[in-house]
């Protein structure tokens, strides 16, 4: 199986456009506010957590990676071990995390998403990776 | 009247094939879990409609489905194997230490007694058990820890642990297989084990009779003799009649010993079945004819049994857990290919018809026989 292509210098672009998310998620976190998050999951996913389009989630507190799948599978259990290693919580292999057309599977759980996830303008993807030959 | 439900495990989904004790007509229900791996489906002994299964993926892990009506419906239920304390490694195929990982479970073995107790083997090669039904799983970490664990090295399909053999006689007992370690054997319920591997011989390894490092395919025991167990081995056909304290060589006049499965017939203890298969660089049957072969005489002697089953251009292979017995008056023999088929012989494998002839490939086949 081939991985997608995945780091490169954009990312780095991304990394500081993530800080400035930071002050504003930690702005949105000190008024308190819950952030409505869209995930859009793959067809397998869906069908194991027996939902349909997208799922929302309410956050509070920083919108990162890690606290998005937190909530996704303590909504959903039957998800835990599908998306992360059970133990580490590290991403699967061929499991990539995608939002505003950019690749952020290689971020730090704790980095803050994009501001449009935060503000549930643009769903975050989690997407079986292209894989094949 | 009596029946009987075929569960079939493929590379996309699981399928459920059930029909009356003439076996003629049959309902196909599936696929289960349509697009996942499906490496095994288990019937519970004591409770038929508890069922396991093993739902797996290359891109999202392991799940574990269970259903308490037969195969209707089901749900999941614990998918989280950890292997106990510190994991250590195991050999990687170039020789270097490599820490054992799990990919995926291989096999479920049902306790005969109690339908919350189930045993998984599973890949990187490992023994759990569940005691409420499959929601969490304990390694036993006995067998891994035994000495000879970090020597042990994947076969091409991966480090697996893929037979598990309960002795219906004594509940402290089990053998288990590993490809390619060998043969393992338990007295103790799984805190202590011990290779059992005497007598078994593989020229792909550097000390040919090796305690530990043969790729054993696939072992069948018929319960009214525990302590005989057959076994299809990467070459060979073995036997031991002492519960695997040493094993010698029943191939006889079969046209080759290659293959992957191996069944004894439910109500004869020297009924022995296996599929051979050309050679291991060639995984078809020998000059493109699906034959199965039967010993009634515990080995040596074979019969080529082919009524039924493609006598040319047939290029597909049987998998290790893809061959079953019902335990009907008249024993019933069932068998999946790669290449979609699932055969059922409702005589002893005297004749043989397809069930289904377009399956994904067949990954597994197990045979429930019920009232």
């Amino acid at each position: 199986m081939s991985e997608l292509a995945s780091e490169s210098s954009a990312q780095s672009e991304l990394a500081s456009e993530s800080s400035a998310q930071s002050e504003l998620a930690s702005e949105s976190s000190a008024q308190s506010e819950l952030a409505n998050i869209r995930v859009k999951l793959p067809a397998h996913l869906r069908k194991l957590a027996r939902v349909d389009g997208e799922v929302e989630l309410d956050l509070e507190g920083p919108v990162t990676q890690r606290a998005v799948l937190d909530a996704l599978e303590g909504r959903y259990p039957v998800l835990r071990g599908t998306i992360r290693d059970h133990g580490t919580h590290k991403r699967r292999a061929f499991v990539r995390f995608f939002a505003c057309e950019q690749d952020l599977s290689h971020e730090s759980p704790d980095a803050p998403l994009p501001e449009p996830v935060a503000r549930g303008t643009e769903p975050f993807l989690v997407v079986g990776a292209m894989a094949g030959g | 009247m009596s029946g009987v439900r075929v569960l079939v495990g493929t590379r996309k989904g699981a399928f459920v094939l059930t029909a009356d004790g003439k076996r003629e007509d049959w309902e196909v229900s599936g696929p289960h879990f349509g697009g996942w791996e499906i490496y095994h489906v288990a019937g519970s002994p004591a409770e038929p409609d508890r069922l396991y299964a093993s739902q797996t993926s290359g891109w999202f892990g392991q799940v574990v489905q269970r259903s308490d009506d037969g195969g209707k419906t089901w749900d999941t239920v614990g998918n989280e194997f950890a292997y106990d304390g510190v994991p250590g490694t195991h050999q990687w195929y170039d020789g270097t230490p490599h820490p054992w990982e799990f990919a995926r479970v291989w096999h479920f073995e049902p306790s005969a007694t109690d339908p919350d107790v189930v045993y998984a083997g599973v890949e990187d090669a490992a023994l759990f058990r569940s005691v409420d039904g499959g929601q969490s799983w304990q390694e036993l970490a006995g067998l891994r820890g035994h000495g000879s664990g970090p020597h042990w090295q994947p076969g091409a399909g991966g480090m697996c642990l893929h037979t598990i053999v309960l002795d219906p006689r004594d509940p402290g007992r089990m053998h288990v297989a590993i490809s390619a370690a060998g043969v393992f054997r338990t007295d103790d319920a799984g805190k202590t084990w011990r290779p059992t591997n005497r007598g078994l011989k593989s020229e792909g390894i550097p000390e040919e009779e090796a305690e530990v490092g043969h790729c054993v395919h696939n072992l069948a025991m018929h319960p009214s003799r525990p302590d005989t167990l057959y076994m299809q081995k990467h070459w060979d056909v073995m036997r031991t009649d002492d519960a695997g304290e040493s094993w010698y060589d029943i191939g006889g006049d079969l046209p080759t010993d290659f293959g992957f499965p191996i069944s004894v017939h439910a109500h004869e203890p020297e009924t022995v079945y296996v599929v051979p298969i050309t050679s291991d660089y060639l995984h078809v049957p020998l000059d493109g004819k699906l034959r199965v072969y039967r010993s009634r005489t515990g080995g040596n002697e074979w019969e080529p049994l082919t009524k039924g089953l493609p006598q040319e251009h047939c290029y597909v292979n049987i998998l290790r857990d893809a061959m079953a017995v019902d335990s009907l008056d008249e024993c019933g023999v069932y068998f999946g290919t790669t290449g979609g088929q699932v055969y059922r012989s409702a005589d002893a494998g005297n004749t043989w018809a397809p069930i289904v002839r377009d399956l994904p490939p067949v990954l597994s086949v197990e045979v429930q026989t019920l009232p």
